[in-house]
């Protein structure tokens, strides 16, 4: 998630925490009035799937494309999307009033175990799975990904010849990197580059001006994650990783366990064509082009002969 | 209870003494931000309060101006601010945030100083022959200190407050445990932070308290044995002579 993303899903929590609780309301409790068959809730029976999204315009999109992509296979859909941070939409995932949720492998499983120490994608993946519920199956991850960065434009990369964040030692002075506040506690922080690259960084807490401060060159790197529109509309570069420091965060679907074999091959086969480039792609479209999640996950499924 | 145990353990860790962020440097930078956007408003709003006070006029403006800025949302209008007028302004948006939050009580501390004190004893002054300046310096400069002094009590209590928000567009402050601990669910290190924050407003409260008390001039001052309100005593004996 960018730092944008995060403020505005901050402020919405509040709000979601309600919606989800009033949908949770309506899930679990037989409405006299409208089901006078006498519905007892919990699992609605047929083939309808609710699909969720986190309040964040990208995570929407993706959600938006494994709803479309069930849709085109005879599934009956139902979006429950903006629904805040995982705080408030887990328990709703994991008591199955939301079937298809699109995640991140890194961030979940630090949600779910703070003690998790897996960073590259596949030793992730793997963990995640031993740490989900078993009521929640994680589908196959995707090529994209949404997760931090050492990034530099692209004009000092080639000055100092950077391409790892190794390179960074070739600075004369120390760079300093920009990120969100608790970026200087994360494994992966500054403390942790000097462990795996042996560089030296400091740290300026350039939260949601992050890229303004890497552009105005207040810093010389910055934490941009990997699904920002910057990567595409701005000169900027991620520096490799070659040590895995970095936790991986690739797009998954996490379904619940008992339809996870009715919507998996759907589901991965969209995973399979989902690459980081497309997903930086859909997001400029949706920031910049201002165009809708639905517009965006048709055209994307129809060019990848999805639907 | 554990986990204000846990914020303690956190707030007297030896490593709160080291780094970019130890506590003396966090503490230093709220005072500074405290101290330099208070003054700034004090300039600003102290002659205005004055001269309402003194002449009696633009009463009604200085109310729904500093009603309206008191209406204003601090963080709103520092991340706004920060988007404004870019990122390498950031100090300067967060003390115009600051003033902005600290003049209202400034205002009404200044004008109403002046009003609260008894006419007759303006009149007086007067009668003795005293230029408006001195009238000013002399009579109600002196007897409005008090409600003055509250005023800025007010003032820096919300600003201290309110500088907690400083670190979240990198100026860092004691806000930055807060910030920093939410997204790691740290809430020993948030504790500790508002903790910190708490302390600090309680001790310059009752510091401004000490203060708001000495202002009272001597003359005014009844003696606390015969009557315990020293505020309502002040007015009768200031009005007494005239």
């Amino acid at each position: 998630m960018s730092t944008h993303s995060k403020t505005r899903t901050a402020l919405t929590a509040g709000v979601a925490v309600i919606a989800a609780l009033a949908l949770a309301g309506c899930g679990s409790n037989a409405n006299p009035l409208d089901k006078p068959s006498g519905d007892t809730g919990g699992d609605k029976g047929g083939d309808t799937i609710v699909v969720g999204s986190q309040a964040y315009y990208s995570n929407e999109i993706i959600a938006e494309i494994y709803a479309q992509g069930l849709e085109d296979a005879g599934f009956t859909v139902e979006r429950k999307f903006n629904i805040g941070q995982r705080d408030a939409y887990m328990p709703e995932v994991e008591s199955g009033n939301i079937d298809v949720f699109p995640e991140y492998t890194g961030n979940l499983l630090e949600f779910l175990d703070k003690e998790a120490t897996a960073t590259s994608p596949d030793d992730v993946f793997d963990a995640l799975k031993d740490a989900l519920p078993d009521e929640l199956t994680a589908l196959q991850f995707a090529d994209a990904s949404d997760q931090d960065t050492y990034t530099v434009l692209k004009s000092f990369a080639e000055e100092n010849e950077l391409t790892t964040i190794a390179d960074l030692s070739k600075l004369k002075e120390p760079a300093t990197i920009g990120a969100a506040p608790e970026f200087e506690q994360r494994p992966y922080g500054p403390a942790g580059a000097k462990d795996a690259y042996g560089i030296d960084l400091k740290f300026s807490a350039t939260g949601q001006g992050t890229l303004d401060a890497l552009l105005a060159g207040t810093v010389q790197v910055a934490d941009i994650y990997t699904a920002d529109p910057a990567f595409k509309t701005q000169d900027i570069v991620a520096l490799e990783d070659p040590e895995n420091m970095i936790l991986a965060s690739n797009v998954v679907p996490i379904v619940s366990s008992d339809i996870a074999d009715k919507v998996g091959d759907v589901l991965d086969g969209i995973s399979a064509e989902l690459s980081a480039e497309d997903l930086v792609d859909m997001n400029v479209q949706s920031t910049v082009d201002e165009k809708s999640a639905p517009e965006i996950a048709k055209a994307w499924l129809k060019d990848k002969g999805l639907i | 209870m554990n986990l204000f145990a846990d914020a303690f353990a956190w707030l007297f860790s030896p490593e709160r003494l080291e780094g970019t962020y130890a506590l003396p440097t966090l503490l230093g930078q709220h005072l500074l931000y405290t101290i330099v956007s208070v003054a700034v408003a004090a300039a600003i709003a102290l002659p205005a309060g004055w001269l309402i006070g003194h002449t009696g006029r633009g009463r009604e403006i200085a109310v729904a101006i500093s009603g309206a800025a008191r209406a204003i949302p601090s963080f709103g209008l520092l991340v706004l601010l920060v988007l404004v007028l870019g990122i390498l302004q950031t100090p300067l948006a967060a003390v115009i945030t600051f003033v902005l939050l600290a003049i209202p009580s400034l205002l009404a501390g200044a004008y109403t100083g002046l009003e609260a004190i008894d006419r007759r004893v303006i009149d007086a002054a007067r009668a003795m022959g005293m230029t408006e300046w001195q009238i000013f310096t002399k009579v109600e400069l002196r007897l409005g200190l008090p409600l003055l002094i509250g005023g800025l009590r007010s003032a820096l209590l919300q600003v201290i407050a309110t500088v907690t928000i400083a670190a979240y567009v990198n100026l860092g402050g004691l806000g930055w445990p807060i910030i920093q601990g939410i997204p790691l669910s740290r809430f020993d290190q948030v504790l500790g932070g508002a903790i910190l924050v708490a302390a600090l407003a309680l001790i310059v409260d009752l510091l401004m308290a000490l203060a708001q008390r000495a202002a009272v001039p001597m003359g005014l001052r009844a003696p606390a044995s015969r009557t315990p309100s020293s505020t309502s005593r002040a007015r009768r004996v200031a009005s007494a002579p005239a």
